[in-house]
């Protein structure tokens, strides 16, 4: 890392990075010019419809195609009997760990089903309209047996997982003697909580156009998170070589985490299409989407707490129990934060889990840390009320001034800020610390708040940097844009390190032919790929510097390249700044059109220890640095509730976060902005509902399944401690994709307690919770 | 969706014949339920009759009370100033009904004919007495959270999930019907919507190829004085978990007529006689109004999941009275 280039040094006073530059992409978008994975007008184009099961478990009996093939414009009905092989399946014994694939079990590869929602036939036909009708005369017959829709069947067998989350956590966790020390506490606290299934539900679908070039060369536009994940599922399971399969994904319309895998719909497309000789395209319909890319699965979560009178924690007891799909051990990883979030010397954690007939369960914007933290910063709440203590004091009693799961200390930690500086903004000190007495009129107001934090993941990602003689410059990374702004903040880096205004900067991301760059998850990409641009960047700066002191004719010409420093495009000697040369100038005269540099940028430990580490070690590695990695921040929620009614609104929202270095002031509040609605949403309204006999959705539309609109939302502030953190990658930037969610929906459910007395542990919190009348 | 053919019709004979000669076709003024069941084979129509063209229009006083045309925009009628002024319950039930794009689109007539948002009715891949006769209803003890505690049966617990209904229900709206041979008919509201029974399939007394020409409604002191107050899971686009439609003539403290009904409870826009005669000729107090709510919901038969929908139906009830008492 020492002998690394940094930003910090480079750049001490940015130009352009951190200013709010508009989103470059915006004009592009507003003006309909963006295209996204399902608007290429490829020529020959088709279009395939999915056709899916009825009935979640059990086997296909008949499956009658006859009426559906007779349509006019109908191409090919493919099923489980006439659609192209795959090479490798994640039913395969290590097939799924080859593949990289979110679920161990690929529909049309056996009659069985096993959830309802499955695919069951493609229909591919000249038109959408007409592939859909004939998806609809596909008449499947079945053999259906009783499925299990939850862990709370009671015929539901619940077993102890050696590992969730494929394997990248422990099913069970201890540090010290938490059981003892809870007995020998004088304060212990335990509480239930639930959570309803929340779908991801981006804007824009699933969709993916498949295009084979040649019988062993696909093209693939794909609305992913990560185009190289894409491709390497892709290519193992067609038994193709990676670079025989490219994909392409310039624009997508949201993921929140069910892109971030490849689901069974892009294969079968890329199987519908190697059937039918032609390109094929499709989307998900918004009802299958939600059995078609994953959910945050339905839990209960028991936590214990033991503290000495004084309000500091002495052990931490935390178990989930959750539904898991026929063949997958995924559960989110609550307890990571529950571990990590405050200095309590003794935990434990256990995750139980119950096959049911669902689809596997994936990542959903903070999986695990969204609803850990709603436990925790729930029962954190509880003590501060029963032992009379402000609920930022017992938080500040019980802060962590290093990571208590391993020792070591914060790579930079603005938590205490954090808390100033919101209670501030919010008004923290004018509130009634006693619950149940605020009151508007007939509502009752309530102030909470709530920590939040998030881990800087490893990640390593590479970019190219082309700069041309004329002062413009092509910047390259296989990165994604989830419509958060990566377009724009990378322009600005790019911008900075190469000493030229943002105009003059093109960045391209989104296809396998780029340099590699990450996953769009994990809150991994900021960091990662700004920093891989920043290092492509020096790059190019050091064979632009080892051309100059070559070139007789430089005013650097004989001086060591050690000695060469790049300020605004300018080199120039370290100790001698009038001594030096324009880029410009310098290309000019050795009749350079252009020049190009490549990066790697390392984020998070890896990072700091020089490791390689692919992302399946990546908690190996994280146990390796000498610091711990993490933002963290607070946010501030005050409600009105009408206790009559039941109803509750959002009337002040206040965040503030320590994220590291932030890109551009604009497009990170719209980030937190966001995450944080997507946070009241789980807080308050979101559930999807799954009969329990027949274990399928009933509100899998829009409509029934709710999302805050614009009335709920009231103006948010938004704020960051500026924060310098040189250990974590070049740039300093921990990525705010996640964070911007953690501790909302425990913010909300306090303020809720501060304002009626009332606690709920159950999300969403609608109505009926409030008014008491719990369901039976 | 099926294939369908498309005739607009300039007449109502015209499109009153059409149905009546063909049982699976259906009409269409804005569409939007009837696409949206129809897109997920909840309803297939071989043949779909477009009536914007007829003449089923306005929004005026007459001496019967408030005359709207059947073919009126939700829009235009929760926005006109006389149905603001002198009917506010409806321009209310109307602006807090699904969204702008919705209203822009959606006709009256169609409202009050629009389906059930049960889950188990809107997905095919279910049994459901509604969509298939006898074929069972698995929202008795399933996630009936939504769903109705007044007028329901074994058969079906369909919430009616209209706003503007329970509205006119409230204020003893008139119907005027036309079928195919020209012949009209006025049927109260009150009696145009059908309890499931066994029957639940059949919701309406509309008979096939029967249309609704327009809605009247009586004028009285209490339709000046009255409100909709809906409560929901969210601030717009969102069904009712309970709502109220409420007119009251008060003079003095003491109320002399009262029109009271419930939405997102019943299994039909619920007009609720009960709570009714609780409020004639008693105080304008709470207590009148806590025993006019108690009335309203003495027959509820709530579910496993919808029994929080008995409290917060008579305090949407109560609310509504005393705001509306207070105003």
């Amino acid at each position: 890392m020492e002998t690394e280039p940094s930003f910090f040094e480079t750049s001490p006073t940015p130009n352009v990075v951190g200013k709010p530059l508009n989103r470059v992409d915006g004009r592009d978008k507003v003006m309909g010019r963006a295209k996204y994975s399902a608007e290429y007008p490829i020529p020959g184009l088709t279009y395939g419809v999915l056709k899916t099961s009825d009935i979640a478990k059990g086997k296909i009996q008949n499956i009658d195609t006859s009426a559906a093939a007779k349509q006019p414009g109908v191409l090919a009905i493919f099923t489980h009997l006439n659609i192209p092989k795959l090479a490798v399946t994640p039913n395969d014994a290590d097939g799924k760990k080859a593949i990289g694939a979110p679920m161990g079990f690929m529909p049309l590869t056996s009659d069985v089903i096993h959830y309802a929602g499955q695919p069951v036939a493609v229909v591919v036909a000249d038109t959408f309209e007409r592939a859909t009708h004939a998806a609809e005369l596909v008449r499947v017959t079945y053999l259906t047996e009783q499925p299990i829709a939850a862990y709370t069947d009671p015929k539901a067998k619940i077993f102890d997982p050696q590992k969730i989350q494929d394997g990248k956590t422990d099913g069970k966790t201890r540090r010290g003697d938490a059981r003892a020390a809870l007995t020998s506490a004088p304060v212990q606290m335990t509480a239930v909580y639930t959570h309803a299934i929340n779908h991801h539900n981006p804007m824009e679908p699933g969709a993916t156009t498949a295009v084979w070039e040649a019988p062993d060369r696909l093209t693939v536009y794909e609305s992913t998170q990560g185009v190289t994940r894409t491709q390497k599922a892709l290519s193992t399971m067609l038994g193709l070589p990676n670079e025989q399969v490219r994909v392409i994904t310039k624009y997508i319309g949201g993921g929140f985490g069910c892109k971030g895998s490849c689901w069974p719909h892009s294969v079968l497309t890329v199987l519908a299409a190697k059937g039918v000789g032609r390109p094929v395209k499709l989307s998900l319909t918004r009802k299958q989407q939600f059995t078609g890319m994953g959910h945050r699965e339905d839990q209960t979560q028991t936590l214990t707490l033991g503290a000495t009178k004084e309000g500091k924690l002495t052990a931490l007891i935390h178990e989930k129990t959750s539904t898991t799909s026929p063949w997958d051990n995924y559960a989110e990883s609550n307890s990571k934060i529950i571990n990590m979030l405050y200095d309590c010397p003794n935990f434990e954690a256990s995750y139980q889990l119950a096959r049911g007939n669902v689809m596997t369960s994936t990542f959903t914007r903070a999986p695990g840390e969204a609803p850990g933290s709603f436990a925790l910063e729930s029962l954190m709440d509880d003590l501060a009320y029963k032992l009379n203590i402000d609920p930022i004091q017992i938080r500040l009693l019980n802060h962590a001034d290093k990571d208590p799961t391993n020792g070591h200390p914060w790579s930079s930690k603005s938590l205490k800020e954090c808390y100033a500086r919101g209670a501030e903004l919010f008004g923290w000190s004018k509130r009634n610390p006693k619950a149940g007495v605020t009151r508007n009129g007939r509502l009752l107001v309530g102030m909470g708040m709530a920590t939040a934090s998030y881990p800087v993941h490893n990640s390593q990602g590479n970019a190219r940097v082309r700069l041309y003689a004329d002062g413009h410059a092509v910047v390259q990374s296989g990165a994604t844009d989830l419509g958060t702004g990566t377009y724009t903040v990378m322009t600005q880096v790019a911008a900075d390190s190469l000493g030229l205004p943002p105009e003059k900067i093109r960045f391209e991301l989104g296809d396998t032919k780029l340099p590699t760059a990450p996953n769009s998850g994990g809150s991994v990409a900021a960091g990662t790929v700004s920093s891989s641009v920043y290092m492509a960047a020096q790059d190019v700066w050091q064979r632009l510097t080892k051309l100059a002191i070559k070139d007789k004719k430089s005013p650097l010409f004989g001086a060591k390249a050690e000695d060469v420093i790049v300020d605004k495009g300018r080199l120039q000697l370290k100790k001698n700044k009038a001594k030096g040369e324009d880029f410009m100038a310098l290309m000019k005269r050795s009749e350079l059109t252009d020049i190009e540099g490549t990066g790697n940028g390392k984020y998070g430990a890896g990072y700091e220890t020089g490791q390689t580490a692919s992302p399946a070690s990546s908690g190996n590695v994280e146990q390796a640095g000498q610091h711990s990695m993490h933002s963290f921040g607070a946010h501030f929620c005050e409600v009105q509730v009408d206790p009559d009614l039941g109803t509750v609104r959002v009337t002040r929202w206040v965040s503030v976060h320590g994220a590291g270095r932030i890109l551009n002031a604009k497009t990170a509040r719209s980030q937190i902005i966001g995450g944080s609605i997507f946070g009241i949403g789980a807080a308050l309204m979101e559930a999807t509902h799954r009969d329990h006999n027949y274990a399928r959705y009933v509100n899998a539309d829009l409509a029934d399944y709710h999302i805050p609109v614009n009335a709920d939302i009231p103006e948010m502030t938004v704020e960051f401690i500026d924060e310098r953190d040189p250990h974590i990658n070049a740039m300093g930037v921990k990525g705010i994709g996640e964070i911007s969610m953690v501790g909302v929906s425990a913010a909300v459910a306090n303020a809720i307690f501060h304002a009626t007395g009332k606690r709920v542990r159950d999300l969403p919190i609608t109505p009926d919770k409030i008014l008491g009348t719990k369901a039976v | 969706m099926n294939n369908f053919s498309y005739l607009q019709a300039t007449q109502p004979k015209e499109a009153t014949g059409a149905i009546r000669d063909n049982k699976q076709a259906a009409f269409i003024a804005g569409g939007t339920t009837l696409l949206d069941l129809m897109k997920l084979n909840v309803e297939n129509h071989d043949q779909l009759v477009d009536i914007n063209l007829l003449a089923f229009k306005g929004i005026e006083q007459t001496s019967d009370g408030l005359r709207i045309g059947a073919l009126e925009r939700m829009s235009d009628v929760g926005e006109n100033p006389l149905v603001m002024q002198q009917y506010p319950v409806i321009s209310q039930s109307l602006l807090q009904a699904a969204s702008p794009q919705l209203r822009n689109m959606a006709s009256i007539g169609g409202n009050l004919l629009q389906r059930t948002r049960c889950g188990y009715f809107r997905d095919t891949a279910f049994p459901c007495n509604k969509r298939q006769p006898g074929s069972g209803c698995p929202a008795q003890d399933g996630e009936n959270r939504g769903l109705a505690i007044l007028g329901g049966s074994n058969a079906c617990i369909a919430t009616h999930p209209g706003d503007l209904a329970i509205a006119l229900v409230a204020l003893d709206a008139v119907l005027l019907l036309e079928n195919a041979k020209g012949k009209q008919r006025r049927v109260p509201l009150v009696d145009f919507h059908l309890m499931p029974g066994n029957t639940p399939q059949k919701e309406t007394v509309l008979e096939p190829g029967e249309l609704i020409v327009s809605i009247t409604v009586p004028t009285a002191a209490h339709t000046r004085k009255s409100m909709y107050l809906k409560v929901r899971e969210r601030t717009s686009y969102a069904y009712a978990l309970a709502s109220a439609a409420v007119g009251l003539d008060v003079q003095g403290g003491q109320i002399r007529s009262a029109r009271v009904a419930l939405g997102g409870v019943g299994t039909k826009p619920w007009r609720s006689r009960e709570a009714e005669k609780v409020l004639t000729g008693a105080p304008a107090t709470e207590a009148t109004f806590r025993a006019a709510a108690a009335a309203a919901l003495r027959e509820a038969q709530p579910r496993e999941h919808n029994r929080f929908k008995v409290e917060l139906a008579q305090n949407t009830l109560v609310r509504a009275l005393t705001e509306l008492t207070a105003a």
